[in-house]
């Protein structure tokens, strides 16, 4: 031992990020005093980013198996079989705290990271999506400035490395203004036989470090990201990684080559607390220890500190877990995209995780003790907000007189309009396999060469989740669901990204709580299970307090053959249109209630997760069967919404005829659950109905496709909404622009 | 006939450019590596889109000081044929293998759509399975797409119809609305003097594949591949 093992001067382990608690814990484990190197290692594997120490318990309750699914959580990422000896890959990751502080790079570098974690699998990234989420851009310039960069960023990232971004969602409320969210999504394709795991197994194998030189960037990201963000922040920007997403498409292209040859055991991509918690991971996995000399790392500064080597983020880095002997095979292909390949350590037997310097031992605990981060079963509280938005009843409001000029709101609303200001800047066309692109339901990609697609889709709704965390995390699956079967994609499974704020606030506890019991329900009753995930807590600043909760979906679809692809807009006239499903008195949690009375309130609308789940195998069904020409599902906005969305894509009218005995607000802009809107040929129309009625299921010809281009709703006899489709459409398609455009 | 596609360290288009010769055509390909010169027996280059070297300094900028690209000009100066698409395009004016260059977009934001183009010169290699006027579909995807030459040099472009593809509209407008980068002139895609080296900023590869919804593309290939074989002295 060096003379770096000393005592420790008092408390430094709270400026660490660790408490009394888990300083005496640690001590326990190492049987002695840890020295800085020894601390700094705890501190980031015990961080909440890294060792899940507030949503781990919460864990137990997710649905992590089925027929599809090949690989659920631990691994870098989840597998889902997609027949043929073909699987998917993927998963999501939050980079909020980088992306508030540091927008391009920040969202740059939260996409490098989830294409690594695909890449490590051993798979091909063949997709991007992101969810974002900000405060209202028409109020602050900053806001507008935070949402110019993540976009930029995330374009820059995912355009050079050729990984189409092909979907996502942006949404909009003034939670978000101190803590902006960036989750960025990834899938992966690769032959079941190309799989690769996160595992150092085989002592005496080497550890080699690829990719980029290590630096000082990106200094206690993972402890970053596990405090509330205020004030201060600006002094961790030393946390914040750089990205260079040239050195990534190197590192992809160089990696894939290397794993087709027989030369790697192992590989994991070096993402939060860098070297030491890749190798810790794949160590642990064996059972094995590992030994790491800090002076043979390639490193772009002079004299680091061994800690900051072992905790540094800088991106586009990779271990791999190498035969020995096998070295300088590896180096060989390397080296041929101008790239090193470096070994820095090797698996031993000792089940010790070993740091030297220049040979010489300068920290030493046991590999299970860094896995081994406390956990915290906290006692939440229902939030106090609850008591009053539960008050609401439709009452409250009175139903507007012009309903012509609420749809017209609505369709630019923020939530709602159309996000080509966005998506025109990804590349979502590259590597060609774009069936169905950004702006649908769901982004549709073949398989190349079979009959078949995927479905990929990102999904939130932080106002629900605020209004009724279990009922709102619930809707969230099943929303992500309805928008893989109008596509005409079965659900696989999901991933999820767990936002929300300080978890020892115990209103927020309970939120997370409620959010996760409510998505295992969902993924159980729906059969999807969760692959894997992220979390992402303490999203709070002292200005603004907590965000809302907002777990976001990921989701990945099967379409069975290409035959079965289906989009929203109306393709031919004179179709019936038909809605699908019960539409109820529900006006609670609804955009409507927010965007034309500023009221946040109400109740999430009902939903039965039996009825869900057996209306979305009708809906794949009558797809499947060729009845349909187009699917869209009821969601933000309500029936009008949906109506005025298939109109305009399409470019046609339609003519609607209800009658429903309900407020016109609530038929028009309720968002009850459950609900499709199809359109179809007259006999297909009929029997869909049919096929509808023997299951018991709810479903109505409400209207036709018309070429006018008018939309036309009317109940009872009483003209509702009477608008050009060319005014919903410019309402629509200039929201975002105006909202960007608004002077301070 | 023997296809060749170029591939540079950050060339992201190249499989793409592959899969549409291999799969949709149904002729031989092969990858060309950037530090190679020796071309083998190829009988068409594509040098694909992409950010080849990271776009570092400027797009095509280091690309066109490789190996591989002192080789692609003795093929071109033979007559071969060579097409570059988005960032090949870049490369080829980097080379001086094309005149003008290209700038960043007027909007100054990266632009990804699928993009109405009207067809000028149809007596070419490359264009010859179009009719002229015809308005076709090409998707785009591209920061520095904004094609700038000299005044004069444009003319003597234009008078030599070495213009082959125009922004456009649906409707086959070419007008400063349908113009989504600022190219002088509404300029797509241009060929040399000699007709033998093509650069467009829009990629034909992207509609050459039904799958996908957009087919209008697959011409360009079409096109190369009747001229090579209709070429005297062509072996095969």
């Amino acid at each position: 031992m060096s003379e770096k093992q000393t005592g420790m001067p008092e408390k430094l382990w709270i400026k660490a990020g660790l408490t009394d608690s888990e300083y005496e814990l640690l001590t326990s484990h190492m049987k002695r005093e840890p020295n800085t190197v020894e601390l700094a290692l705890y501190a980031q594997m015990w961080s909440e980013h890294c060792g899940y120490t507030h949503t781990r318990p919460l864990f137990k309750h997710f649905l992590t198996t089925g027929p599809r699914i090949v690989q659920g959580p631990g691994e870098n990422a989840g597998i889902v079989d997609i027949d043929d000896d073909e699987v998917l890959t993927f998963k999501l990751e939050s980079h909020n705290h980088p992306s508030a502080i540091a927008p391009f790079q920040g969202a740059a570098t939260g996409v490098g990271g989830i294409v690594r974690d695909i890449l490590a699998m051993g798979a091909y990234p063949i997709a991007s999506l992101n969810s974002l989420h900000f405060g209202h851009p028409g109020d602050a310039g900053h806001t507008r400035y935070l949402i110019s960069e993540v976009v930029h960023g995330i374009g820059e990232y995912g355009n050079c490395l050729g990984v189409p971004t092909v979907g996502g969602e942006l949404r909009f409320a003034d939670a978000y203004k101190g803590n902006p969210l960036v989750n960025a999504m990834c899938v992966g394709y690769m032959k079941q036989s190309q799989i690769k795991k996160a595992i150092a197994t085989g002592v005496g194998n080497s550890l080699m470090i690829v990719g980029n030189l290590t630096g000082r960037d990106g200094m206690g990201g993972a402890s970053f990201a596990s405090k509330d963000l205020d004030e201060q922040n600006e002094e961790d920007r030393g946390a914040i990684q750089v990205g260079d997403p040239f050195m990534e498409k190197l590192l992809i292209e160089a990696c894939l080559e290397v794993f087709e040859k027989d030369y790697v055991v192992g590989v994991q991509d070096m993402g939060a607390a860098g070297i030491l918690s890749s190798s810790v991971e794949t160590a642990s996995k064996a059972g094995n220890g590992v030994e790491i000399d800090v002076a043979l790392v390639p490193k772009r500064e002079a004299a680091m500190q061994p800690e900051e080597v072992m905790i540094s983020e800088s991106q586009e880095r990779m271990l791999l877990i190498v035969k020995k002997g096998m070295e300088d095979q590896v180096n060989k292909i390397f080296h041929k995209w101008d790239l090193h390949a470096v070994v820095i350590g090797h698996v031993t037997d000792d089940g010790m995780y070993r740091v030297l310097e220049d040979g010489t031992t300068v920290g030493e605990v046991p590999v299970w003790s860094l896995m081994d981060a406390p956990t915290y079963i906290l006692e939440g509280q229902e939030p106090a907000h609850l008591q009053q938005t539960r008050r609401f009843k439709n009452d409250d409001v009175a139903v507007p007189d012009d309903l012509n000029q609420v749809l017209l709101k609505l369709l630019g609303a923020p939530d709602i309009c159309s996000k080509e200001w966005v998506y025109r800047q990804y590349d979502y066309r590259v590597q060609m396999n774009t069936v169905v692109k950004p702006g649908s339901d769901a982004a549709i990609l073949r398989i190349k060469g079979r009959d078949k697609a995927v479905g990929v889709t990102m999904d939130s709704n932080g106002r629900y989740c605020y209004l009724n965390p279990r009922r709102g995390a619930q809707s969230i699956v099943a929303e992500s669901a309805r928008n893989q079967v109008v596509s005409g994609a079965e659900p696989i499974a999901i991933t999820d990204g767990l936002n929300f704020g300080n978890p020892e606030n115990p209103e927020v506890y309970y939120q997370l709580e409620q959010s996760i019991i409510g998505l295992s329900e969902a993924c159980r009753a729906l059969d999807t299970p969760v692959i894997g995930g992220n979390a992402s807590l303490y999203n709070q600043t002292p200005e603004f307090g907590a965000i809302y909760p907002t777990p976001i979906i990921g989701m990945v679809g099967l379409v069975k053959s290409l035959k079965h692809v289906t989009t929203m807009e109306f393709k031919n006239e004179g179709d019936f249109i038909l809605v699908v499903g019960e539409t109820r008195d529900e006006l609670g949690a609804s955009e409507y209630l927010d965007q034309i009375h500023g009221l946040v309130a109400g109740d999430v609308p009902e939903l039965d997760l039996e009825l869900e789940r057996k209306t979305q195998n009708f809906i794949l069904d009558v797809i499947r069967q060729g009845l349909v020409s187009s699917a869209h599902d009821i969601g933000d906005g309500g029936m009008a919404v949906a109506l005025a969305e298939s109109c305009i894509m399409g470019e046609y009218g339609a003519e609607i005829s209800l009658d429903l005995d309900l407020r016109s607000d609530a038929l028009l802009f309720g968002e009850s659950q459950t609900r499709f809107m199809l359109s179809a040929k007259g006999e297909s129309a009929a029997k869909i109905i049919e096929i509808a009625t023997a299951q018991g299921i709810e479903a109505a010809n409400i209207g036709r496709v018309k070429s006018c281009k008018q939309l036309i709703i009317n109940n009872f006899n009483e003209k509702l909404v009477d608008l050009r489709v060319t005014d919903c459409a410019q309402a629509f398609k200039s929201g975002f622009d105006k909202m960007m455009k608004t002077d301070v | 006939m023997n296809w060749g596609v170029l591939l540079f360290p950050g060339s992201n288009c190249a499989e793409d450019c592959f899969h549409v010769i291999d799969k949709v055509l149904g002729e031989p390909v092969t990858y060309l590596w950037h530090k190679n010169t020796d071309l083998g027996d190829v009988d068409a280059i594509i040098i694909p889109g992409g950010f080849s070297y990271g776009d570092h300094l400027r797009p095509g900028a280091i690309a066109h000081l490789s190996p591989a690209m002192k080789a692609v000009k003795d093929f071109a100066e033979k007559g071969g044929l060579v097409i570059g698409i988005c960032n090949g395009f870049q490369i080829l004016t980097e080379a001086r293998m094309l005149p003008g260059s290209l700038l960043q977009n007027k909007g100054l934001k990266f632009l990804c759509q699928d993009q109405t183009l009207k067809l000028d010169n149809t007596e070419t290699a490359f264009t010859r399975e179009y009719d002229h006027g015809d308005v076709v579909v090409f998707p785009i995807a591209h920061n520095e797409g904004n094609y700038y030459a000299k005044p004069e040099t444009i003319t003597e472009m234009e008078l030599n119809g070495q213009i082959l593809f125009r922004y456009c509209n649906p409707e086959g407008e070419v007008s400063a609305a349908s113009n989504p980068n600022g190219s002088i002139n509404s300029i797509a895609g241009i060929i040399n003097r000699t007709g033998n080296v093509v650069g467009m900023m829009p990629h034909p590869e992207r509609s050459s594949d039904a799958v996908l919804g957009l087919s209008d593309g697959k011409g360009v290939f079409v096109s190369m591949l009747k001229h090579l074989e209709e070429k005297p002295g062509s072996d095969h």
